[in-house]
C-alpha cells in the first residue's frame, strides 16, 4: 500500500465516528479491495450465554468495508452509499477473537458498484459470513 | 361452571414487560446501540435515539449504513423471539421469577439477511416495526421496515431467514 493511499484510508476510517465506535482499523486498500479488522469487544456481543459477536456489529462490518472497496476503485470518482446488501451468516464467530473483513470490488459501471465481502475470524478456510452488495458510484 | 375471573391488568403488564426486558436487558450490542422497545398489547416498535457515535458520513451526516443494517437486524429478531414466547408468556408457562432473572429459552439464529437502503438515515430518531411472514418448525421469514420522521416514508427495510431452536423434545 502506497504511503499517500495509505494515509487515505486511516483518514476515510477515522472520519466515520460508528466505525471508530466499533473500534475498526483498515489494514489494506486499494485497486477496488479493501480490508478491515474489529476487535473482539464485550459490548458487541449478541448472545450473553456464549459471548457471540452479533450479526449487526458484523453487518456495520461489512458494510464500511465493501464502501472502502467502492471507494478505492480506480474508476470511482467520489463517493458512494449502499442500494443493497445481503449477508449469509455460515457460523457464529469465535468469541475472542477479531474478525477481518475482504471486500472487492468485482465490477463497476457509470452508476453502480457491484461488490462482494467476506468475514474471517482466527480460521482463514471457514469464514464467519459473506455479503454481497450494490453500491451507488457518486459524482459523474 | 363459573368463568375464570380475570387477572389484574397490572400483572399481565408485569409479566409482558419482564419478558421484553429480559429478551432485550441482557444483549449487551443492543444496549450498545442504544436501541429501545416500546410495546403494546403484543405489538412492538423499535426505537433508535440519535446519537454521535452511530454516524456513518460526517459530512452529510447520516446514519451508517450498518447501524441501519443493524437496527433492522435487531428488530426483526426481537419479534421473532417475541412472537415464539407470547403463548408461554400468556400461560405462565415462563414464570415471572425465571423472566426476572433473565432465563429465557433458546432463541433463533440469523441465517440471512439483506436491507434496502431507500434514503439516506439522517441525524435523528428512528424507529422500526418488523412482521413474522412465516414461522415454521425450522425456518422463519421476517420482513422488517425502519422510518424517521414520516411512517409513509421509510428509509430503509430488510428481509431476513432464521433458523429455529430445537425444540427439547426432538
Amino acid at each position: 500500500m502506497s504511503e499517500r493511499k495509505a494515509q487515505f484510508a486511516k483518514q476515510f476510517i477515522n472520519a466515520i465516528p460508528h466505525a471508530g465506535a466499533l473500534g475498526m482499523e483498515l489494514t489494506q486498500i486499494g485497486d477496488g479491495k479493501a480490508e478491515i479488522s474489529m476487535p473482539y469487544d464485550p459490548k458487541l456481543v449478541g448472545d450473553p450465554k456464549t459471548g457471540v459477536i452479533h450479526g449487526g456489529a458484523v453487518s456495520a462490518l461489512m458494510d464500511t468495508c465493501c464502501g472502502a472497496a467502492v471507494m478505492s476503485h480506480p474508476d470511482a470518482p467520489a463517493g458512494t452509499a449502499t442500494i443493497d446488501l445481503r449477508i449469509d451468516y455460515m457460523r457464529p464467530a469465535t468469541p475472542g477473537h477479531s474478525i477481518r473483513t475482504q471486500a472487492e470490488c468485482h465490477h463497476i459501471t457509470r452508476s453502480v458498484a457491484f461488490v462482494r465481502a467476506v468475514a474471517l475470524d482466527e480460521d482463514d478456510d471457514n469464514p464467519v459470513a459473506m455479503a454481497t452488495g450494490t453500491f451507488t458510484v457518486e459524482g459523474r | 361452571m363459573a368463568r375464570k375471573h380475570p387477572e389484574p391488568v397490572q400483572d399481565v403488564k408485569k409479566r409482558r414487560d419482564a419478558a421484553l426486558s429480559a429478551l432485550v436487558g441482557g444483549v449487551p450490542y443492543i444496549q450498545f446501540l442504544g436501541i429501545r422497545f416500546d410495546r403494546r398489547g403484543d405489538e412492538l416498535t423499535a426505537l433508535l435515539p440519535f446519537d454521535e457515535k452511530l454516524i456513518g458520513n460526517p459530512f452529510l451526516p447520516a446514519i451508517h449504513g450498518g447501524v441501519t443494517a443493524a437496527f433492522l437486524e435487531v428488530s426483526a429478531i426481537i419479534e421473532l423471539s417475541w412472537s415464539l414466547l407470547w403463548e408461554d408468556i400468556e400461560s405462565g408457562a415462563i414464570s415471572l421469577e425465571d423472566l426476572q432473572a433473565g432465563t429465557l429459552p433458546r432463541l433463533p439464529k440469523t441465517i440471512d439477511f439483506t436491507v434496502d437502503y431507500m434514503r439516506s438515515g439522517l441525524p435523528r430518531d428512528a424507529y422500526a416495526r418488523a412482521r413474522v411472514t412465516r414461522s415454521g418448525r425450522r425456518y422463519a421469514s421476517v420482513q422488517v421496515e425502519a422510518w424517521q420522521d414520516n411512517h409513509d416514508r421509510p428509509f430503509a427495510h430488510g428481509a431476513a431467514h432464521f433458523l429455529m431452536p430445537r425444540r427439547e423434545s426432538e
